[in-house]
């Protein structure tokens, strides 16, 4: 269990993190979505206690994360693959922690057998890692004191197909364990494949979070029309959003039904007419995150800001 | 390769449920001794660190018994030579030990296993003061080695011109210069630009003050009491007088105690990145 409360960073001016409030629950895989310089990672770094936060709190299993006695043994942490000594083999970032959590010595091979890194691999040194290696190695250290809940910042970068696959059924099967996953990534395919709920932030702004099904419903309806303005007109002229997207077709957030019964009225012949999908989540993400550039472009960024 | 991750993923699935474990005991505090000193000697840069140190006291031990005249040849000189390259290079380990956080960026890991960057930074200092402290253990037991060999080889009388004094006051000095290296490591917290500092502090600045005595008689007197080099150089070469250490509290409270204040601090609230 992760919440975080009217969590607010600031950088002189700038508003990193703007009031902040959602929580992942166990059992969950919670997507943490943005474009890059969201926010995402100064939130994460706040709740794993390497940023103070200006105001508001972030809190994981019900206590400050600086209050968990080990936290290694409660939480996994990876917020950076890359950060690890380079003159240091795999094999030996992964003893260290093991030795910091106190646990047995055959749980660093164990962890290694789990993220596939061969024991050739894990006597590099890191300097002569791939950035999927790192990953692996990343999620390795995360896992290694068999926490309840995982905090991963874009661990799908630098993971090929097969990597990030193998990814998402780990992380699928630990939440299905009972664990609390959260998740970030600025490409929403990524995490729409295996997240249940959604946190999208935008400009250091939550602009929507909810369980992907109902996310998935906001994204309304995908309208194949060649004769686009007419439909169009008459969705809004009814209280509707609608925007082109592709050659010919509107988004809409009305219901297929009404615009059926529009498109009818308007004398207008459809070709496609169905809830929108992944793409429409898409459409939304790209819509939602644009929106809060433009508005806090010209206002000073942290004017919302909650004390 | 699949079936290897079957199985473990398998094993971790049979775990019992999160909410039937109890919560786990903090972290031991010897814990993070053994890990950080671990630490210091594990990577790549670490390891060629301690070859240097081996290569270069074993080097001066035979140049100090084929070069030395005879007269010198005493258990001092031995010590001397062995100890000046541990003296010199040890303190880059404590360096390290605290730069390599940000610089490697490690700190992220390592600052969220242990979210008390305190504890950390205090296992360092402690790693710092036993290395400082064996290191002379070391240099006196291989120069007295050296000693017994190179008085043999050369046929003089064995002298064993070493008191406990002395070789506390050497400790001590080897200790103090490793914190020279921690400090440097705190207050900049960049590998490259400590490292340099570190020569600058330890030679450029050793070379400049001792130009500056010879040049102005007012500084000459002066310098004890403002130059923690030199004060703290003297540990190497004498037992000090209660001047000395009144001389070597005031400098190094400048020299050192501040910085290490400041860099402290800066530590322990500095975002890590």
């Amino acid at each position: 269990m992760i919440t975080i409360e009217n969590l607010t960073r600031r950088y002189g001016a700038l508003t990193a993190v703007d009031d902040v409030t959602f929580t992942a629950r166990p059992g969950r895989v919670t997507g943490f979505l943005g474009p890059n310089g969201a926010g995402k990672s100064t939130c994460m770094r706040v709740l794993v206690g390497l940023t103070p936060p200006s105001s508001g709190s972030a809190t994981v299993l019900g206590r400050r994360f600086a209050d968990l006695p080990d936290p290694g043994r409660e939480v996994g942490v990876l917020l950076d693959a890359s950060a690890q000594h380079a003159g240091r083999t795999g094999r030996e970032v992964l003893t260290l922690a093991q030795r910091t959590m106190g646990l047995p010595r055959a749980r660093v091979q164990e962890m290694l057998e789990l993220v596939s890194l061969s024991d050739e691999e894990a006597g590099r040194r890191v300097r002569h890692y791939s950035l999927g290696m790192r990953q692996r190695l990343g999620i390795a250290t995360a896992l290694l004191g068999d926490p309840q809940v995982l905090v991963l910042d874009e661990p799908a970068n630098g993971l090929d197909p097969a990597g990030i696959r193998w990814m998402r059924d780990l992380l699928r099967t630990y939440a299905d364990r009972g664990g609390t996953v959260l998740l970030s990534s600025h490409l929403l395919h990524e995490i729409e494949v295996v997240a249940d709920d959604l946190v999208v932030i935008g400009r250091g702004r939550i602009v929507a979070g909810g369980t992907k099904a109902e996310l998935l419903a906001r994204a309304g309806t995908h309208v194949g029309v060649r004769d686009r303005e007419p439909l169009a007109a008459a969705l809004t002229a009814a209280g509707h959003t609608a925007h082109p997207t592709g050659d010919d077709a509107l988004a809409t957030d009305a219901d297929p039904a009404i615009v059926g019964r529009l498109a009818l009225h308007a004398g207008v012949a459809l070709h496609e007419l169905r809830a929108a999908d992944g793409a429409g989540l898409e459409e939304m993400f790209l819509e939602l995150t644009a929106d809060t550039q433009r508005e806090t472009t010209p206002t000073r960024a942290g004017a919302g800001a909650a004390a | 390769m699949s079936t290897t991750t079957l199985t473990t993923a398998h094993r971790e699935a049979v775990r019992p449920a999160y909410d039937a474990r109890p919560a786990p005991t903090p972290t031991p505090f010897h814990r993070l001794l053994g890990v950080e000193l671990r630490k210091m000697f594990d990577t790549r840069s670490g390891a060629w660190l301690m070859a240097s140190i081996v290569l270069t006291a074993l080097v001066a031990t035979v140049a100090v018994v084929a070069l030395a005249p005879a007269q010198v040849l005493t258990y001092d000189t031995f010590v001397a030579a062995v100890g000046l390259p541990m003296v010199t290079i040890l303190p880059i380990v404590a360096l390290l030990s605290v730069t390599s956080e940000w610089s490697q960026r490690t700190g992220l890991t390592t600052f969220t296993l242990v979210p008390h960057r305190g504890r950390v930074v205090a296992a360092k200092a402690v790693c710092a003061l036993g290395i400082g402290v064996i290191a002379v253990v070391l240099a006196a037991a291989i120069g007295a080695v050296g000693n017994v060999v190179g008085v043999s080889l050369a046929g003089v009388d064995l002298a064993w011109d070493l008191g406990a004094a002395r070789l506390a006051a050497i400790t001590l000095a080897t200790v103090l210069n490793m914190f020279i290296g921690f400090m440097l490591g705190l207050l900049l917290r960049s590998s490259a630009a400590a490292l340099v500092g570190y020569f600058v502090y330890q030679f450029v600045l050793t070379g400049l003050t001792a130009l500056l005595a010879a040049a102005q008689p007012w500084f000459a007197d002066l310098q004890p009491w403002v130059d923690f080099n030199f004060s703290q150089g003297q540990l190497f070469e004498v037992v000090p007088s209660a001047e000395q250490w009144a001389q070597l509290g005031v400098s190094g409270f400048f020299w050192l105690v501040l910085p290490l204040a400041v860099g402290l601090r800066l530590v322990l609230r500095s975002e890590v990145k």
